[in-house]
């Protein structure tokens, strides 16, 4: 397909307004009246609510309001279900237990809010906060996995029997069988442990409730306005069309900013009509540590079969999934674990097996990457140790389990986060994987670099990794695409936008199809007032699925364009083309029609219209896969490593990624390259150190380390184009993937470096202290 | 409040005088007391630089200093340095490169970059990452930061 615009490296139409400071984020909305909250956090994780006492608060000047669980009355209830539990397997087990605006009887995590201050100002209110008098009996908080199953653990929720808040079976084959003809079985135990998304602004809402029209309007750092607008609308028994959800700019999601409804979003737009004023919160970056949700907590118990030629017969997981204190939003994330444990290879024989656990930590929601990186890691790590005891090479061993490509659609006989059957729709890995090895310098590195920088004595290593990533799931989402008088096209559609460059991915799409420039058409993401149809911004799915249905809306415009113009121009359609805003007799240039024109004769004031004419050039559509499509990369990565210091230079840094069409090269590098980095701190800087009473030891950006520009390398990013059959544009997504193989990159580089053989990683995230910890016995052993 | 401080501070070239409260930050004053909100909060502990601001010239965390504390100086935010019709050549390189996606971090890093790119004309990609290295970025991996960056120093040596 020749394009024009779509696959173009076009400068982003939002970043001017970025640039400038003058793109709204919610915590830019001012609305005169408006009054301030800050929350009253419990310090405990597990602890008993005895008595609390806002009277003091309640006389300092300025305050307007001190509510706790208690002063909401009826009103006070748990959030509603994001997620419900999948319906499709057999004995699925899941409790639901969801977050409450307030606490009322016990607290379930450290950070959880338990009373909220509205004052004139944001200084009053946590000034205020600090008033209230709260009266705990502290709780044994329970923390480890392991421990919370245990009989006579202490209980999360005391109405359940244990901690166990699901129970999920998933099989393919017969893993039993498959395990009796294998030459070599490998069991390990491997974790994971938590991160934060730290997306650099942290969560706000600002409400405006008008008493007189009955319109509540709400401004929300959320990743999907639409559910929230229907939830308030539930919650508060108002009617839709009073209810407008904005998600302006947004400064980066990842994730927890999908996640819904926090306390805070239930409770602000609550108490703004209570009180008949504007409300603004402002979470900040302790409250962010403590009360927006992280993830990745697993641990496995893991089972690999294989043929003595290093041919995977079978894979066995038994895992423990940390989801916090409650469960809004189901099993997302391990099913994701365990859509993604058997990676790109050819894996008959499978079983899988999840207990989720309530622990007295932060809820579990996804965050890039969602239960995937977990799932790579670990076939990605049992690989590397097969390859080691069957004396195979690293790359040799995956090649040979990849899934061919006579092989798509690819059925897995499990049901994947969406509760669809886990199809893989297209691919085609090896070549991906070629490129990688050889934009890496694979042979080369092995061969001749390695031994030569070794025999100087430096400690360096290589690793490649492939992965796939199931992204563009549904149920759906959709557009409105309309000619503007002026000429311009705007298009709104229901996701939200947090950097994406929807702004202009978008607007290339509907530019392909009507033939004007990608800058005239405006696009409007997360108003529920421009369109109020759709779900989120999530699972690597905005270029995907709101891609498609936009493509749709543009088709239908582009159609009604030609005919109308047809008409006009007395020319037959296949003769026109549109170009430059304009519907243009091929060959006969000056014969034409501006779309701006032909927008006005589409929408008469006076005169009459054959009937069932439609007014306009417009046009809504949707676009809902039947199920999602499959997306493959491999990363490859030099690096050094200093012996000392256990501090790691990154050499090189290759991915080649596999997306389907490309619609902006430039975006998606920037994805990518957002995506790696995320990932690198995943792998070996970033940790979230709870304790064993459930406080969280590094809350602060000086202690909980993200990447900064000199910890990360210089990313090179190559491309392979296989096109999903499962959309007209043959799109996958691409939001998540750089952080998927990190981890596991960054065990197999660094076990190649420090070429130990005593050394088996089989954790993440690493650091260097946890580096040196895990090489400390095997110095002493060699002494 | 009895306590008022008349606080006279120039900025972005206008000059403002406001009565405020000694404890109210200089981020918080810009944005909410005038209304200038290209400077954003990440952190309010002073590590994630998004609310860099220049002080007579000079890039300071503007979570970190009173108000008070810029009474008779000059202080020059994002809004200060370009206008969507004029962009400054850092803004323009920034846009051409894709050195941003959320936008949330980057006033931080603009206003950083301003006495940066005057002191060095011709800075080597370690010395870039060195001078941002005290701005977060969640979203770039910070490599079409420093692309961009190269290119505004081409843009301003022209």
């Amino acid at each position: 397909m020749t394009t024009k615009f779509i696959g173009k490296r076009v400068k982003r139409n939002e970043d001017p307004r970025l640039l400038t400071g003058q793109a709204q984020f919610v915590d830019d909305v001012e609305i005169p009246g408006m009054l301030h909250a800050a929350f009253l956090r419990s310090d405990y994780a597990h602890a008993r609510l005895l008595s609390i006492d806002v009277s003091e608060a309640r006389k300092r000047a300025g305050v307007v309001a001190v509510f706790t669980a208690e002063d909401m009355g009826d009103d006070w209830q748990p959030g509603p279900p994001l997620v419900s539990p999948p319906p499709t397997v057999k004995d699925v087990i899941f409790h639901s237990r969801r977050q409450v605006p307030l606490v009322k009887d016990k607290v379930r995590h450290a950070g959880e809010a338990i009373a909220v201050v509205i004052a004139e100002s944001r200084y009053i209110a946590e000034d205020a906060v600090e008033d209230i008098l709260v009266e705990f009996e502290p709780l044994e908080a329970v923390i480890d996995l392991e421990k919370g199953l245990e009989a006579g653990s202490p209980l999360v929720h005391d109405d359940l029997e244990s901690n166990l808040a699901a129970h999920l079976f998933q099989k393919k084959g017969d893993y039993e069988a498959a395990r009796e003809k294998a030459d070599l079985v490998i069991a390990r135990r491997i974790v994971v442990d938590r991160g934060a998304a730290a997306a650099m602004e942290n969560r706000g809402i600002v409400t405006d409730w008008d008493k007189k029209s009955q319109h509540l309007t709400v401004w929300d750092t959320t990743q999907a306005p639409i559910p929230i607008r229907n939830g308030l609308v539930a919650r508060l028994g108002l009617s839709e069309h009073k209810v407008r959800v904005i998600a302006p700019f947004i400064g980066g999601g990842f994730g927890p900013k999908m996640m819904m409804f926090y306390p805070e979003e239930m409770l602000i737009p609550w108490v703004s009509m209570k009180l008949n004023r504007p409300i603004k919160w402002i979470e900040d970056r302790r409250e962010n540590f403590y009360a927006t949700t992280q993830e990745r907590g697993q641990i496995h118990d893991v089972e690999i079969a294989l043929s003595k030629d290093g041919h995977i017969l079978g894979l066995k997981d038994i895992f423990l999934h940390d989801t916090g204190a409650y469960d809004p939003y189901g099993l997302t994330t391990p099913l994701n674990t365990q859509c993604h444990v058997m990676g790109p290879y050819d894996i008959k024989n499978f079983t899988s097996e999840v207990s989720v656990v309530f622990t007295n930590k932060t809820l579990v929601t996804p965050v890039r990457g969602a239960g995937r990186p977990q799932g790579i890691y670990i076939i990605e790590r049992l690989l590397d140790i097969a390859a080691r005891e069957l004396g195979i090479d690293l790359i040799a061993i995956r090649k040979r389990n990849l899934i061919p490509p006579d092989a798509f659609p690819y059925e897995h006989e499990i049901i994947d986060q969406a509760f669809a059957p886990l199809v893989l729709d297209s691919g085609n890995y090896w070549p991906v994987m070629e490129k990688a090895l050889e934009m890496v310098g694979y042979d080369q590195f092995i061969e001749y670099e390695q031994p030569r920088l070794r025999a100087e004595g430096k400690y360096v290593g290589i690793g490649v990794i492939p992965f796939l990533e199931s992204t563009g799931v549904g149920p759906y989402e959709g557009a409105r695409v309309t000619v503007e008088a002026s000429g311009k096209i705007n298009v709104a559609t229901g996701i939200g936008t947090q950097g994406q460059g929807h702004f202009t991915s978008f607007a290339q799409i509907v530019a392909e199809q009507l033939g004007v420039a990608v800058c005239d058409v405006r696009i409007v993401t997360g108003d529920t007032a421009e369109f109020h149809w759709g779900t989120g911004t999530f699972a690597s799915r905005g270029a995907v699925v709101a891609g498609n249905a936009i493509h749709a809306s543009a088709s239908i415009v582009r159609q009604k364009v030609l005919k109308l113009a047809s008409k006009i121009l007395k020319t037959p359609e296949e003769e026109l083309e549109l170009e430059d805003g304009l519907v243009r007799v091929i060959d006969i240039p000056h014969k034409s029609i501006s779309l701006g024109e032909l927008a006005l004769l589409a929408n008469p004031l006076r005169g009459a219209v054959q009937p069932g004419t439609e007014p306009g050039l417009e046009a809504t559509a949707y676009f809902g896969p039947q199920y999602g499509a499959t997306a493959f990369g491999t990363h490859a990565m030099i690096l050094e490593i200093d012996p000392e210091t256990m501090m790691l230079e990154i050499k090189r840094y290759i991915t080649v990624e596999d997306c389907g069409t490309v619609l902006n090269p430039l975006i998606l590098e920037g994805q990518i390259h957002g995506g790696v980095s995320m990932g690198i701190g995943n792998a070996y800087y970033e940790k979230l150190h709870f304790d064993e009473n459930g406080q969280l030891l590094n809350a602060s950006f000086a202690d909980y380390l993200i990447p900064s520009a000199t910890e990360l390398p210089r990313i090179e990013v190559g491309h392979v184009e296989t096109q999903s059959p499962l959309n007209e544009l043959g799109a996958k997504g691409v939001g998540e993937a750089g952080t998927l193989p990190v981890p596991a990159l960054f065990a197999q580089a660094i076990e190649n470096a420090l070429n130990n053989r005593d050394l088996e990683i089989l954790e993440t995230p690493l650091s260097p202290n946890r580096l040196y910890e895990l090489l400390r016995p095997n110095e002493e052993k060699s002494r | 409040m009895s306590n008022l401080f008349d606080l006279a501070v120039t900025v972005n070239r206008v000059r403002y005088e406001r009565a405020v409260e000694p404890h109210i930050l200089l981020s918080d004053f810009l944005r909410h007391d005038i209304g200038l909100t290209g400077t954003h909060v990440g952190c309010e502990h002073g590590v994630c630089g998004a609310c860099t601001v220049l002080f007579d010239g000079q890039p300071v965390r503007s979570c970190l200093l009173f108000a008070v504390q810029t009474h008779g100086h000059e202080v020059t935010t994002v809004e200060g340095l370009g206008t969507i019709d004029n962009l400054h050549p850092i803004q323009e390189a920034f846009h051409e490169a894709h050195g941003l996606q959320c936008g949330f971090c980057t006033p931080g890093i603009l206003t950083t970059l301003v006495p940066f790119l005057e002191q060095n004309p011709n800075p080597s990609e370690a010395e870039i990452r060195a001078a941002i290295s005290g701005n977060l970025c969640r979203c770039t991996g910070y490599q079409h930061i420093v692309d961009a960056v190269k290119l505004a120093a081409e843009k301003m040596r022209a």
